[in-house]
């Protein structure tokens, strides 16, 4: 226990020292940016805590908290993106009543600026996300479902591109095949095309093509799947992919202690993270420019 | 111990390509999680905003609708169940006149999965949260035409499932080898030429559970009508119920 403690406190310093002793704030006006990405994923209509007498979740949980807390991120760092990664609807008697309304326009109050779609987003049919689409502050995007038979044509982007403090970050979006896991009824029109493919496409687009400095995939594919390693998944996607730097992933209900570190097509390190569901916890990744290239030895340093 | 703890913190470096931006250059990536739970305090206007949907589903779900007379769980060791019976039959009740009105034909068997049930019916007052409990998932009603080869194997599957697989107006008699004694369709023989609409759940209609013979069924309809509807609007429209077991599902002793 010492040992673990020593070296947290090491790894702690090292990046002080990293800071060179100044407050984030002060070091973000010099010549160094820092971006937040904060994220959730499967909060399945999750807007109270836990109660006191569940068995597995008690206290835990609840988007009042999760508010307050991002709020606090924000005023840290302004340049922060606030990020979805699908199923937000389904999962208790908020969704049953009202639709999704209440989720949207909560999501919308903590200023989310992104989100993707999950399966289970189409159990109220795509009618019935159409409907409450009036009550979302925020990007839907998905890059691998073709809406444009459907009511959701023009309402969802493949991808978007923000910028915060001069720093280009492309997000986009990529949903899990539809059939067999929600009814035709439901989904309709909805068209699932290979993600890997459309992927490969979109970090190039955003990379090369629209020069963004980071580029974010959110994922509703799921962590991995062990019992079927071919299917579509997050840890697939970074192994056949370029250009990623990070993967926000959903539908497994993955609680990951800490984001995975993974190698792309390149041998380069991709992160995939994922904080399980229901709202229990928040994803945290800073990423930190540097402006004077001449300083930094061309690497980059993760700690995870 | 210490490799495992050196992983912890372990320092990832790497060579990022650059050549796209040479203003910027990515120094260092910090990831990590933050657990929401009661250390954290919860913001007002978001509180103040929930607050009366809560309220209003709280009242709702909560406002007795019906009361029980008995405690009905869904644990067994036998082949069926108080609950699982009323399940099957309000099943069947409650869709008929839906299938009717969209078909002309009525509902001949109703079949439910003993796993779905998540929780008993306890004596007192019944709620529409006692249907959430009972049902907390979106399960909804169809109906299939199965004809005598998969009503065949539908009693196939019951005889060798050893579980409380409830259903409605069917009557089932295993010898001790589980192998069938007597199937009866509403008190008669079963007329294998003939083909029989059958309800259930969309979950056990793809697959779940194993029920493969409702896929094998024509003229599928949804009958967009939730289980936990059907729960929620039979407590609505009686006063008190008092279930029991009718040995529709028994297995003969030797």
């Amino acid at each position: 226990m010492k040992r673990r403690s020593f070296i947290q406190k090491t790894a702690t310093a090292s990046s002080l020292i990293g800071l060179g002793g100044l407050s984030l704030s002060s070091f973000a006006s010099l010549n160094s940016k820092k971006i937040t990405i904060l994220h959730t994923n499967d909060v399945h209509s999750h807007i109270d805590p836990f109660g006191p007498n569940d068995a597995r979740n008690p206290n835990k949980g609840g988007i009042a908290r999760r508010a307050k807390l991002i709020e606090g991120f924000r005023k840290e760092n302004p340049n922060t993106l606030l990020l979805d990664a699908g199923d937000i609807f389904q999962g208790t008697p908020y969704f049953n009543y009202y639709g999704g309304e209440l989720e949207f326009k909560l999501m919308s109050m903590l200023k989310y600026d992104a989100a993707t779609i999950g399966n289970h987003d189409f159990d109220n049919g795509i009618d019935g996300l159409y409907a409450q689409l009036p009550n979302a502050n925020f990007e839907f995007i998905s890059a691998n479902y073709d809406f444009k038979n459907t009511v959701m044509d023009r309402h969802v982007k493949p991808y978007k591109i923000f910028n915060k403090a001069g720093i280009k970050i492309g997000v986009f979006g990529l949903g899990i095949t539809l059939e067999g896991l929600v009814d035709k009824s439901l989904y309709k029109e909805t068209v699932y095309l290979n993600p890997v493919e459309i992927a490969q496409d979109m970090s190039r687009i955003l990379k090369e093509e629209k020069k963004c400095d980071l580029v974010i995939c959110l994922s509703h594919l799921g962590y991995n799947y062990r019992n079927n390693p071919e299917k579509a998944s997050d840890l697939n996607l970074a192994k056949a992919t370029m250009n990623i730097d990070l993967i926000i992933g959903g539908h497994t209900h993955t609680f990951l202690p800490k984001p995975t570190v993974a190698q792309n097509v390149n041998g380069d390190n991709v992160l995939v993270n994922q904080v399980g569901a229901y709202g229990l916890y928040l994803g945290k990744i800073d990423f930190y420019f540097d402006s004077d290239n001449t300083k930094s030895a061309n690497g980059t340093t993760i700690i995870v | 111990m210490s490799f495992k703890h050196l992983f912890f913190v372990f320092v990832f470096l790497l060579t990022f390509n650059c050549k796209q931006n040479k203003e910027v250059h990515l120094n260092k990536i910090e990831g990590k999680r933050i657990s929401i739970d009661e250390t954290l305090e919860g913001d007002k206007a978001i509180e103040e905003f929930i607050t009366p949907f809560r309220d209003h589903i709280n009242k709702d779900l909560d406002s007795v609708i019906a009361y029980s007379v008995g405690d009905y769980s869904p644990r067994t060791d036998k082949l069926e169940t108080a609950i699982g019976n009323f399940l099957a039959d309000i099943a069947h009740e409650q869709s008929n006149p839906v299938y009717k009105q969209r078909t002309g034909n009525d509902i001949d068997i109703a079949i439910l999965n003993h796993g779905g049930i998540r929780a008993g019916i306890s004596k007192g007052a019944l709620t529409a949260r006692s249907a959430y409990q009972i049902m907390p998932f979106e399960n909804s009603m169809i109906v299939v035409k199965l004809k005598g080869e998969q009503i065949k194997e539908m009693i196939d599957y019951l005889s060798k499932a050893k579980r409380a697989n409830p259903f409605s107006r069917l009557s089932l008699k295993l010898n001790s080898d589980n192998t069938v004694k007597e199937a009866l369709l509403n008190g008669k023989p079963i007329d294998y030429n003939k083909t029989y609409n059958v309800a259930s759940i969309d979950y056990l209609y793809n697959g779940g559970s194993g029920m493969h013979f409702l896929k094998k069924g024509d003229d599928y309809i949804a009958l967009d009508y939730k289980l936990r509807n059907v729960i929620i609007d039979y407590f609505k429209k009686v006063d008190t119920i008092r279930l029991k077991t009718d040995n529709r599902f028994i297995k003969l002793e030797d």
